[in-house]
C-alpha cells in the first residue's frame, strides 16, 4: 500500500489530480444542478419563512464550505510548517479564493434572507460578526501571498496567519452556541434528537451540501495544479535568467 | 414552470442569481487561470528545450 505522503510529490500529485479532476467536476455539477433545481422549484414554502426558505440551499452549503475551506487550509498549512511539503502549501493557497467566495455567498444570502425575516440586512450578532472577520482574514491571507516574492517565506507567513484565523473559523461555527445570543439561530442540521427540519428540505439540502463539498475539492485540485505549474514556471524562468 | 415565490420573489430570485453568478465567476476564473498558466508553461518548456 502506498503512503499518503507520496502525493506530496508534485509529479505524483499531478498524475492523481489529473485523473480525479474530471470525476469531481462532473459529480459536483450534477449534485449542485439537481439540488438547486429541486430546492428552487420543488420544495414547498415554509409556514413562517414563506419562499425565503429556498435561500437555505445556497446559504447553508456556502457557509459550511466557508468554514471548512479554512479548516482545510489550517491542516495543509500545518503540514507545510511541520513537513515542508510544497504541494500542501500550494493547496492552501489555492483554497483561499474559493473559501473567500463561499464566505461572500454566505454573507450575501444571509443578508438577503435576514432583511425580510429579521427586519435587517445586518446585525452585529456573534456569528455574523465572526463570519465577517473570517472574510477579512481570507482577503488578508490572499493579499499576503501576493505581497511576498519568495514562495517559501510567503508560505511560512500565510501559514501563521492561517493558524490565527482558525480562531474565527471555529467561532463562525460555534458562535451561536458559545454566546447563546444574537439573531442567528443554532445549527440547521443536527444529529441530536428532535431535529426540526422536515425531509422535504433536508433531502435537497444534503445533496446541495455534497455538491458544494465536491465542487470545493474539484476547484482546489484545479487551483493546486495551476500553482504547481506556476511554481515550475518560476523555477525555469530563474534558471533561464541565470544562464543568460 | 416558475414557482410562485409570493411576496419574497425579489429576495429569493436575487439570492439565486447573484450566488450562481459568483459561483460561475469563480469556476471561470479557476479554469481561465489554469489554462493560461498551462499554456505559458508549455511555451517556456518548449523555449528551454530549443535553447539546449
Amino acid at each position: 500500500m502506498s503512503s499518503f505522503w507520496e502525493y506530496a510529490n508534485p509529479v505524483r500529485f499531478m498524475q492523481v489530480s489529473g485523473r480525479l479532476l474530471p470525476i469531481t467536476a462532473v459529480l459536483a455539477a450534477a449534485c449542485i444542478v439537481v439540488s438547486l433545481i429541486w430546492g428552487f422549484f420543488f420544495t414547498p414554502d415554509d409556514f413562517r419563512q414563506g419562499s425565503t426558505v429556498k435561500i437555505l440551499f445556497l446559504h447553508v452549503p456556502s457557509a459550511l464550505m466557508a468554514i471548512n475551506a479554512w479548516i482545510m487550509m489550517l491542516v495543509t498549512s500545518l503540514i507545510w510548517l511541520i513537513r515542508r511539503h510544497h504541494v500542501s502549501a500550494l493547496a492552501a493557497k489555492a483554497a483561499a479564493p474559493i473559501g473567500m467566495m463561499m464566505t461572500m455567498i454566505a454573507l450575501f444570502t444571509g443578508a438577503i434572507w435576514g432583511q425580510p425575516m429579521w427586519g435587517t440586512w445586518w446585525e452585529w450578532d456573534p456569528r455574523l460578526t465572526s463570519f465577517l472577520i473570517l472574510f477579512l482574514f481570507y482577503i488578508g491571507y490572499i493579499a499576503l501571498w501576493s505581497a511576498i516574492e519568495d514562495a517559501d517565506t510567503a508560505a511560512d507567513l500565510t501559514s501563521v496567519l492561517c493558524l490565527v484565523g482558525s480562531v474565527f473559523a471555529v467561532l463562525s461555527r460555534y458562535a451561536a452556541n458559545f454566546w447563546n445570543q444574537g439573531l442567528h439561530q443554532g445549527a440547521s442540521l443536527s444529529l441530536a434528537p428532535g431535529t426540526r427540519m422536515d425531509w422535504a428540505y433536508k433531502a435537497p439540502l444534503y445533496v446541495a451540501m455534497t455538491g458544494f463539498v465536491i465542487l470545493f475539492v474539484a476547484l482546489v485540485l484545479a487551483g493546486t495544479r495551476t500553482e504547481v505549474r506556476a511554481r515550475r514556471m518560476k523555477a525555469l524562468q530563474a534558471r533561464e535568467r541565470m544562464q543568460a | 414552470m416558475m414557482p410562485d415565490l409570493g411576496r419574497y420573489a425579489l429576495e429569493v430570485s436575487l439570492a439565486y442569481i447573484v450566488s450562481l453568478a459568483l459561483l460561475a465567476g469563480l469556476i471561470a476564473w479557476v479554469w481561465w487561470r489554469n489554462a493560461r498558466v498551462r499554456r505559458d508553461l508549455a511555451e517556456l518548456e518548449a523555449r528551454v528545450r530549443a535553447a539546449k
